[in-house]
């Protein structure tokens, strides 16, 4: 209970901080050049040459710290030794690209990119062209959002339950053995299969991301204009023609939008491998190897660091493509 | 829209089927968890949470009393008690774990040196022998019963209490509350001044924000613990609202500065005719006509923190005190791995929060995702 205070004080406190500052600053850079007096007019411009400052200025502070300063220090230390005292130049480097738990795991990782952003854009895609067509539509919108709210951790031990496995001859309790065995099969410790272990893995993820790709086609495709449809269909086009080749073509942009966020979530994803596998049976991907590098055993932070770095290396291009089509939308 | 290409009944048809379909693939794996958090440990592990509804079929042994519980009965030395639990059925019931259902209940059983066991239908054993009983370990009897189906809350009880999840709780909720709503603050200023004020540098400073918005965490685990750790702050509720505060300002700023650019442009400009100060304009008109965009991000960070494991793991410790309920959870994964009435239970109060919340505001969710993502990219 002494927490919650302590948070409840927190929060208080942080407003009033924040209150105070914003509030505060303003009234003194109103003190220090009055809109009055003889030198109203340049006291004005001055104020407004400085407010947008106060306004912004403790947003660019939070920035440079968390944000900003982390990769720096990150690209530092990457050239650094394992306690970030000596320079070692590209040494973490080349022993990444020798090292045979990194090829597993950018190797995984391209695997990921390659099913993750598709298959969940497809489905999602086809979750919002069939709930848009039916009357309850919006309530099965919601239930195949829902996993959106379900931690990482969560949906691993949801999934983890799917793919239980009991010995052979006893009654299997986890949904993927049951049907399994019910075929004919005996049961597999589906974790562990390698090679398709990640394919079991990234069902979770695309589970969870299929919801927010619906969402946001399914607001695309309600804003395709009708008459480029009803044109296609007094020309004869059926259905499977309508959507394919009227439909998707109009969205192609939000369809990018779709997969390069979810290719970005895919690019950090970590939670799910780390509470199901621990990047164990050929699981590994490049987040859990930095965390085992940066947290477990010896830590070595200079690899831990080089880790990293190709992680943000890897997300960069989708960050310029981002900013340049911010840029267009500005205009 | 689509209703326009000549809906057939059979299509519409296929289409609810295939949306039926949809549903109950993505609902089942959250609804068979949830089911089993239900009921009890044995019930798990004797037959899929798809048998719940239905009578299950176990075999499992029981202990017999020890030399402490025989009392004499004539010239013989008897130990006695009950077998089965409440609502149980006995079917059979055997001495060895090869044949445990060698015997039919009521059956009288010799065993060796001229002890015998018998075991009642009602579940009630009688063990005698003609000399005194030196046993320090029950005998084990083998039981295949039938429980109907029960529903118990027992689960979570035990959760609550013993496996430190109210605990863990309250720590999550000491960790999320300051963490959303410290960045709105800043969020909602920063945005103003981007959307509305001029002054050099600002195109760029947009720029950067939706760069900032796909940094990678991982990039700043370690330069933030080690700051952290230099400046005095350590591992503690002060350092992890620091960071969700940075890690989330991105998109907070992105959501409000989208959102505050869209709003009428002659409300504003007549107000600052009117005298208002930018502060007065911001409190007095920003501030309430951006509701739904505060909203959105409020929903998302909420959920952010409330579901993440790795700022939390980094920046709070990992000491029982400390753990938030996605490090409860990963803990209870490694070391009950197969205690799925533990696991179920647990899952789903650390889950329950960000149901309701989805739930109960799930309009502004959408909102805000299509604000952040259709609008900018």
């Amino acid at each position: 209970m002494d927490q919650l205070a302590f948070a409840a004080g927190t929060i208080v406190a942080g407003v009033f901080a924040c209150v105070a500052w914003f509030w505060g600053s303003n009234w003194l850079l109103d003190a220090a050049y009055p809109a009055r007096g003889p030198q109203a007019g340049a006291n004005i411009l001055r104020a407004n040459m400085i407010r947008p400052w106060l306004f912004i200025g403790p947003a660019v502070a939070f920035l440079a710290v968390y944000l900003v300063y982390p990769v720096i220090n990150s690209a530092w230390r990457s050239l650094h030794d394992a306690a970030g005292r000596n320079w070692v130049g590209m040494d973490n480097y080349t022993w990444l690209l020798h090292d045979a738990k990194f090829r597993e795991a950018i190797w995984n990782n391209m695997l990921w990119l390659a099913v993750v952003p598709a298959l969940a854009t497809l489905f999602g895609l086809l979750a919002a062209q069939i709930t848009d067509r039916i009357r309850w539509g919006n309530v099965a919108k919601s239930f195949v959002f829902m996993p959106m709210a379900i931690s990482f951790v969560g949906a691993g031990v949801i999934w983890k339950f799917i793919y239980d496995y009991r010995g052979e001859g006893q009654e299997q309790i986890g949904l993927l053995n049951a049907i399994w065995t019910s075929l004919g099969h005996a049961p597999e410790t589906w974790l562990t299969v390698p090679f398709w272990n990640n394919f079991l893995l990234m069902a979770v993820l695309i589970w969870i991301q299929t919801g927010f790709a619906m969402v946001i086609l399914s607001a695309a495709l309600r804003g395709i204009p009708e008459e480029t449809i009803e044109a296609a269909i007094l020309d004869g086009a059926n259905p499977w023609q309508v959507f394919f080749r009227i439909k998707v073509p109009q969205i192609w942009g939000t369809i990018a939008v779709v997969w390069t966020t979810i290719t970005i979530v895919v690019l950090k994803v970590f939670d799910i491998v780390f509470v199901m596998t621990n990047g164990q049976w050929g699981t590994q991907v490049l987040a859990n190897l930095m965390y085992d590098w940066m947290f477990r055993g010896a830590p070595d932070y200079g690899r831990g660091s080089a880790i990293a770095i190709v992680i943000m290396a890897l997300v960069t291009p989708i960050m310029v493509w981002n900013i340049r089509n911010a840029r267009k939308e500005m205009r | 829209m689509s209703g326009v290409a000549g809906t057939k009944a059979r299509l519409v048809w296929a289409v609810n089927l295939a949306a039926l379909l949809l549903v109950i693939l993505w609902t089942i794996p959250t609804f068979g968890l949830l089911v089993s958090s239900f009921r009890d440990r044995d019930q798990i592990a004797a037959s899929g949470w798809w048998r719940t509804p239905f009578t299950s079929e176990s075999t499992s042994f029981v202990r017999a009393g020890t030399a402490d519980d025989q009392h004499p009965e004539g010239d013989l030395f008897v130990i006695s008690g009950a077998l089965l639990a409440p609502g149980q059925t006995l079917l059979a019931w055997g001495t060895s774990a090869r044949e445990p259902g060698a015997y039919e209940p009521g059956a009288t059983v010799p065993l060796k040196d001229g002890q015998a066991l018998s075991v009642a239908a009602d579940g009630s054993y009688r063990l005698t022998a003609p000399q005194a009983f030196t046993e320090t370990r029950g005998m084990r009897i083998f039981l295949t019963t039938t429980t109907p189906p029960r529903l118990t809350t027992e689960n979570y009880a035990r959760v609550i209490g013993a496996e430190g999840l109210g605990r863990a709780f309250l720590n999550t909720f000491t960790v999320t509350i300051p963490a959303t709503v410290i960045p709105i603050l800043i969020a909602a200023f920063a945005a103003y001044a981007l959307a509305w004020m001029q002054f050099p540098g600002r195109a760029l400073l947009v720029a950067a924000v939706v760069g900032l918005l796909v940094v990678p965490l991982q990039l700043a685990l370690i330069p933030l613990l080690k700051l952290h750790n230099d400046v005095g702050l350590g591992k503690g509720y002060m350092g992890i609202w620091l960071a969700h505060t940075g890690f989330g300002l991105p998109l907070a700023i992105y959501l409000l500065r989208n959102y505050m650019v869209g709003l009428p442009r002659e409300i504003i400009e007549s107000a600052r005719v009117d005298g208002a100060t930018e502060f007065q304009i911001f409190r007095r008109i920003i501030l309430p006509l951006s509701f739904p965009a505060l909203a959105s991000f409020a929903i998302f960070q909420f959920l952010w923190v409330w579901n993440d494991l790795l700022v939390a793991t980094v920046f709070l410790g990992n000491s029982s005190k400390q753990l938030v309920m996605t490090g409860v959870l990963r803990e209870l994964l490694g070391s009950r791995g197969g205690d799925w009435e533990i696991l179920a239970a647990s899952a789903f109060i650390s889950i329950s929060v960000p149901l309701l919340v989805f739930f109960a505001m799930q309009k502004y969710l959408v909102r805000g995702l299509l604000a952040g993502s259709v609008k900018g990219g």
